[in-house]
């Protein structure tokens, strides 16, 4: 079977991109990305996005950016798994090159949450809960997380700043991300004095959402232009799983099944164990979410997740670094673009190429999307190719 | 970022300069009494948890409304002018919260000061800047040498939905201004220039009791967009800094936007400093950034040059670059200064603030 190899890679800052709109986005990083790829041409682009029918009232992003990019004619659609949209695009993508059918392909995610302030953006990301009894009731995501964090801070007598670690650790990384929407370190009282969002979930528990377009080109290995400069990466393992919709269908709400099963199936496929992950790029969405993924996965047994952020195992220079460039607490959240930007970030991080916040010889990248509690969880691997 | 610096083919320069020189021949402020504290509103609305964008902001009584508001401040403007309402050509009033939908404003006050009937009269609405364009407008008319005299009022009783962020600022009070010939002027009006786009950062439709906002997006590409805009390209048209004025002020929604806009400018704090009412009165809207003006123009010496832009949203900010006269130092004190009235005050709490602003629907 053919190396599916990234040929390219682009990303645009994430943050509050008030006179940029959702094509421009997604053009930025698609124009880099292909810039990158030296000269291959896509046939297929898989457009992950989350929000934009609901927030800019724009469906049909698929036939909309082919155009746009100067693309007209190529397959092109939209793939949908709330905030796993990027994930699953990405996903798309690597199975159109690995079934033969599809030389080359654009992966993008693109993301516009400042074409509505306000109470709209929540009742929008309220849609990916199940909405007849979930949503209708008041649930949000947040509300949901904050469910979720109470549980398990009573079933594991976790301390009232016990999550602080997540936070401290994503922000220490954005700081060294010129392309993350907080790029500064904060400390422990910063995390301790921080107001409520929905109790215990305060300010730093909660990914902040933002603008944002990641976008990669995916090849086989055999048609790499020769010339092509940089170290080869390839993506060693993908797999999806699903998990309830709604929390309540769950026998247990504190262990993300869909986020063990994919991560199982695409470590299985890269023919890896867990302990050659060099960096572990998860879904940030809430502090509570990190604490589960880790456990989930298991880098951590069932309680124990938060102590690993607490003790700065999670940290660049700890036993598996995570939210290497900032994750969703610091580089920001822009929803369905979230996984193309850990595949970007994590393919920087395998080509040697992140800088200050450079992993010393890492090999494997484990990088995983969620939408919703884990409902959906898309977990790939990417290998550095010697 | 988008930047004018020639918007008119036919001109070399984006300034606007009326070949007959004009100034402010009078000027004067007004604000109600009353005063809630922004921390009194957090006690009810917060728990006593917010950040505080102001101290306190100034309430009208029952009786009070832009009409009544806009001729105290005219007859203050009229003592410093020392000519007769009967000079004025013109009774401009801005505002965004006009008693009537549909009946002039400036028609009540015209006729209460003593204008009617050879004037010309009008309301203006453009947010927060309605007043200057005003302003802009009697440059034009008094610079054209169609009239002597025209008077330019920007006032607002300010609606803040009970709750949201911006009741801890929406307030009342602004100012007056007659504008006239330079040689009349107690300051001139050398230039000003205008910065205008459309950018739905804050709006109140027909009918609607409350405006809405787009939160973070009244900052960066709304406020400091236009301010900065506006104010730096009315300087490098003239070939002046920061340093050149002795004193700058800028629209103030609330404490932090204008020190910010300030320093972006290269204005040192002090610069600011007598025209920065907002911690004390609040944003009073078309009234904003000229009472702050008003307040400047109260401590200013002869030859003070002074920079003042304001903005509203929708959005644009017009700037102007004033220069003080020596007529100023007798016609200061002809009328209440602007810190008289801030001086005036009682302290009143929410119950009180939610009748006075009618707040309280009984149907």
């Amino acid at each position: 079977m053919t190396d599916v190899i990234i040929a390219g890679l682009g990303q645009t800052s994430v943050g509050e991109h008030w006179d940029v709109g959702l094509r421009d986005l997604a053009y930025y990083a698609i124009d880099a990305a292909i810039k990158e790829a030296g000269g291959l041409r896509p046939q297929s682009l898989f457009v992950g996005n989350m929000l934009a029918p609901n927030l800019s009232k724009q469906a049909h992003l698929g036939a909309l950016l082919a155009d746009f990019v100067g693309l007209t004619g190529i397959e092109a659609v939209t793939i949908e798994a709330a905030g796993a949209s990027g994930g699953a695009a990405l996903r798309q993508g690597y199975l159109a090159i690995k079934s033969g059918l599809v030389d080359t392909a654009l992966v993008v995610g693109v993301e516009k949450f400042t074409d509505v302030v306000g109470a709209g953006v929540e009742e929008a990301l309220a849609t990916a809960a199940d909405s007849d009894f979930e949503s209708v009731q008041g649930m949000t995501s947040t509300a949901q997380a904050a469910l979720i964090m109470q549980r398990y801070m009573h079933e594991y007598n976790v301390p009232p700043d016990g999550f602080a670690g997540f936070a401290l650790t994503a922000h220490a990384n954005g700081a060294g991300n010129p392309n993350a929407m907080f790029q500064k370190a904060i400390k422990a009282e910063t995390y301790a004095k921080a107001g409520m969002v929905s109790d215990p979930v305060n300010m730093f528990d909660a990914a902040p959402n933002a603008d944002g377009a990641a976008a990669l080109v995916l090849t086989r290995r055999d048609l790499l232009p020769s010339n092509w400069p940089h170290p080869l990466v390839k993506v060693a393992g993908s797999a999806t799983a699903s998990d309830t919709l709604a929390l309540h269908d769950r026998k247990d709400m504190l262990y993300f099944e869909a986020a063990q099963l994919s991560a199982g199936r695409a470590m299985k496929q890269a023919n890896i164990v867990l302990d050659q992950i060099n960096l572990f790029e998860y879904h940030d969405a809430f502090s509570i979410y990190a604490a589960l993924a880790l456990e989930s996965v298991g880098f951590a047994l069932r309680g124990q997740g938060w102590k690993l952020a607490a003790e700065g195992q999670i940290a660049l220079n700890g036993r598996i670094p995570c939210a290497t460039m900032g994750g969703l607490k610091a580089r920001g959240f822009p929803g369905g673009a979230t996984g193309v930007y850990q595949a970007v970030e994590a393919a920087t991080q395998l080509r040697g190429q992140a800088e200050a916040n450079q992993i010393p010889e890492a090999h494997y990248a484990l990088i995983q999307s969620l939408g919703g509690p884990a409902s959906t969880a898309v977990t790939h691997v990417l290998e550095r190719l010697n | 970022m988008k930047k004018v610096t020639t918007p008119n083919p036919q001109s070399s320069s984006p300034l606007l300069q009326p070949s007959r020189p004009v100034g402010f021949t009078g000027y004067g402020a007004y604000v109600p009494r009353y005063r809630i504290s922004a921390k009194e509103i957090a006690r009810v609305w917060a728990g006593g948890k917010a950040a505080l964008p102001v101290k306190e902001k100034a309430v009208p009584g029952m009786d009070e409304d832009v009409i009544t508001m806009s001729i105290e401040a005219a007859r203050n403007a009229l003592a410093r002018a020392e000519i007769h309402a009967h000079q004025l050509r013109a009774v401009w009033v801005g505002s965004e919260s006009h008693p009537y939908a549909v009946k002039p404003t400036s028609t009540v006050v015209a006729e209460a000061i003593g204008a009617v009937p050879n004037v010309q009269a009008g309301d203006w609405e453009f947010a927060c800047k309605a007043g200057t364009e005003a302003i802009v407008a009697a440059m034009g008319f008094v610079g054209s040498g169609m009239a002597d005299y025209a008077m330019a009022i920007g006032m607002d009783t300010a609606q803040g939905k009970p709750g949201d962020a911006l009741e801890y600022t929406a307030a009342a009070g602004g100012a007056a201004f007659i504008i006239g010939p330079a040689e009349s002027s107690l300051a001139t009006i050398n230039a000003s220039y205008s910065y205008v786009t459309d950018t739905p950062d804050f709006w109140r439709r027909e009918y609607q009791k409350y405006p809405e906002h787009g939160v973070r997006f009244t900052g960066e590409p709304a406020y400091f967009h236009h301010i900065t805009s506006a104010g730096s390209t009315l300087m490098e048209a003239l070939g002046v800094t920061a340093k050149d004025y002795q004193w700058a002020i800028f629209h103030q929604p609330n404490t932090k936007f204008p020190q910010r806009a300030a320093q972006m400018l290269g204005f040192m704090p002090e610069q600011i400093e007598p025209g920065l009412l907002v911690p004390v009165i609040g944003n009073t809207y078309s009234g904003s950034s000229i009472i702050g003006l008003t307040a400047t123009l109260d401590v200013a010496r002869p030859d003070d040059r002074i920079l003042l832009v304001s903005f509203g949203s929708g959005a644009g900010s017009d700037a102007f670059d004033i220069t003080v006269t020596e007529k100023i130092t007798e016609r200061q004190g002809k009328a209440l200064k602007t810190q008289d009235y801030i001086a005036r005050r009682i302290e009143i709490d929410y119950a009180t603030y939610a009748r006075y602003r009618g707040k309280i629907t009984m149907k």
